[in-house]
């Protein structure tokens, strides 16, 4: 039996853009061979398990409506209970879980389930969100449903569907659309899509964090809470304890305004970077990069935010490191682990016997 | 658990995360958390200074809050800092707060 974390990750996208479908083509992929599944549905009577009879052995129907209103209880009990079904041998030995959530669902109280569960956040850990879009209705839904901005926002990956039906030009301009609200997320062409790189399987925060724009991004939406992306870079090395204060009081005090937050950070003190990554007021734990993904040093932070100022923000991050401990401290507090550690050691070899 | 009140878990904040493969923490042995635990006390303390408040480590396993009239508050998490100092002072911890920012500029 492994120890290891159980990934969840999270199929979610507007109403009939294709969640099902797309999720009964992954689980024909060998690498989801041990994969449960949890489906919540929005209505009286759920369909969509049915459409997946082939693995309902592990399949989990959440029956009461939406995702968004019933998650921190349901959520909560349906992975409890899988996972306790695991240990008890009662259901074939799974090391991922996919959650597809309703079409009216915002990823974040589910990834917030995950994260702030006592018991589950000991035992699962977050993986890729992947939000499907529909390529012939996807112009209308963006420019007119909130749940579907933040769907997209949420995602690492977007996958593209019913691409075939719609004409070449319309499918670019929902690329850029996309591209727009999230910059950071990948976009895939559902008839092209490798379950293993959807998923995540097998690649760390590296490969996804190489790539982080740099450039702000502007999406209006017709309700006039525009999304707006855009990205903080700075050459100073960053002091770790300001930056999680000042973000956690940002999230406290905006969180339902901040979409998503990415970013690959050069930390004071370490040698290798720092990815962060949060979903509105929920911030995974930080990865402990094994090198930078290309020569540039900077720290790269990118937002995506609906109602904000970004001036604001980049103003409020330059105030906050000025309260940064001195470089030359850092340096001092670094070498005195080494020599402490070099103590330890001299120790441990009986030196000082 | 504390072996010595019996208490379950701890504060697992991501800017405090507990040590564990792949993930960024300073909390890799007993100096460098104390030490990451007296400068976040420090950085803290300078903004809640803005109101009157501090902070203090409360027995290494939480934190308690005071503010200037003798009101005080103890808390276990990160996760609760600002939402009990907002509770306890009344007022709002807006880090986009021009006044705020200008404070903090002021004391540098």
């Amino acid at each position: 039996m492994s120890t290891a974390a159980t990934t969840i990750n999270l199929l979610t996208g507007f109403l009939g853009s294709g969640k099902t479908t797309l999720l009964q083509r992954l689980l024909d992929y060998p690498d989801l061979s041990g994969t449960a599944v949890l489906i919540n549905e929005f209505g009286e009577v759920g369909l969509d398990h049915h459409l997946l009879d082939r693995i309902d052995a592990n399949v989990v129907l959440m029956k009461s409506g939406c995702l968004c209103c019933t998650v921190r209880g349901e959520v909560a009990d349906a992975l409890l209970n899988l996972h306790a079904m695991r240990a008890r041998g009662a259901v074939p030995w799974f090391d991922r879980v996919v959650i597809e959530t309703t079409g009216l669902a915002d990823p974040y109280p589910v990834l917030s389930t995950i994260r702030a569960h006592p018991v589950l956040r000991s035992h699962f850990s977050a993986g890729n969100v992947v939000t499907t879009l529909d390529a012939v209705n996807g112009h209308g839904v963006l420019a007119t449903r909130q749940d579907a901005l933040r769907q997209i926002a949420a995602a690492d990956t977007v996958v593209l569907t019913k691409t075939d039906l719609a004409d070449t030009s319309a499918v670019r301009n929902l690329r850029a659309m996309v591209a727009a609200i999230n910059p950071t997320a990948s976009v895939l062409d559902a008839a092209a899509v490798d379950a293993s790189v959807l998923l995540g399987i097998g690649s760390g925060a590296q490969s996804a964090l190489g790539q982080l724009p740099t450039q702000d991004h502007f999406h209006h939406a017709a309700d006039g809470q525009s999304v707006q992306s855009f990205s903080i870079l700075t050459e100073q090395a960053l002091d770790w304890t300001v930056f999680g204060v000042w973000l956690t009081m940002l999230l406290h005090r905006h969180g339902d305004k901040v979409l998503r937050v990415k970013g690959i950070l050069n930390i004071a003190g370490s040698d290798r970077p720092v990815a962060v990554h949060g979903v509105q007021r929920m911030v995974h734990p930080p990865v402990h990069m094994s090198g930078w993904p290309d020569e540039d040093r900077r720290s790269r932070l990118v937002f995506i935010m609906q109602g904000l100022d970004p001036d604001l923000v980049r103003n409020s991050f330059e105030v906050f490191q000025g309260l940064s401990r001195p470089q030359a401290q850092v340096a001092v507090a670094s070498s005195t682990r080494i020599e402490v550690a070099k103590l330890h050691q001299s120790q441990d070899n009986g030196l000082f016997e | 658990m504390c072996s010595l009140c019996g208490i379950l878990g701890c504060d697992d904040h991501w800017s405090s995360a507990l040590a564990r493969d792949g993930v960024y923490s300073r909390n890799t042995d007993r100096l460098s958390r104390r030490r990451e635990a007296a400068h976040r006390e420090s950085v803290v303390n300078t903004i809640l200074a803005t109101r009157r408040m501090r902070m203090s480590d409360w027995h290494g396993r939480a934190y308690m809050l005071k503010t200037a009239t003798g009101k005080s508050k103890v808390f276990d998490s990160l996760s609760h800092l600002w939402p009990e100092a907002e509770a306890l002072s009344g007022t709002l911890f807006d880090p986009l707060d021009p006044l705020l920012l200008s404070r903090l500029q002021n004391k540098l």
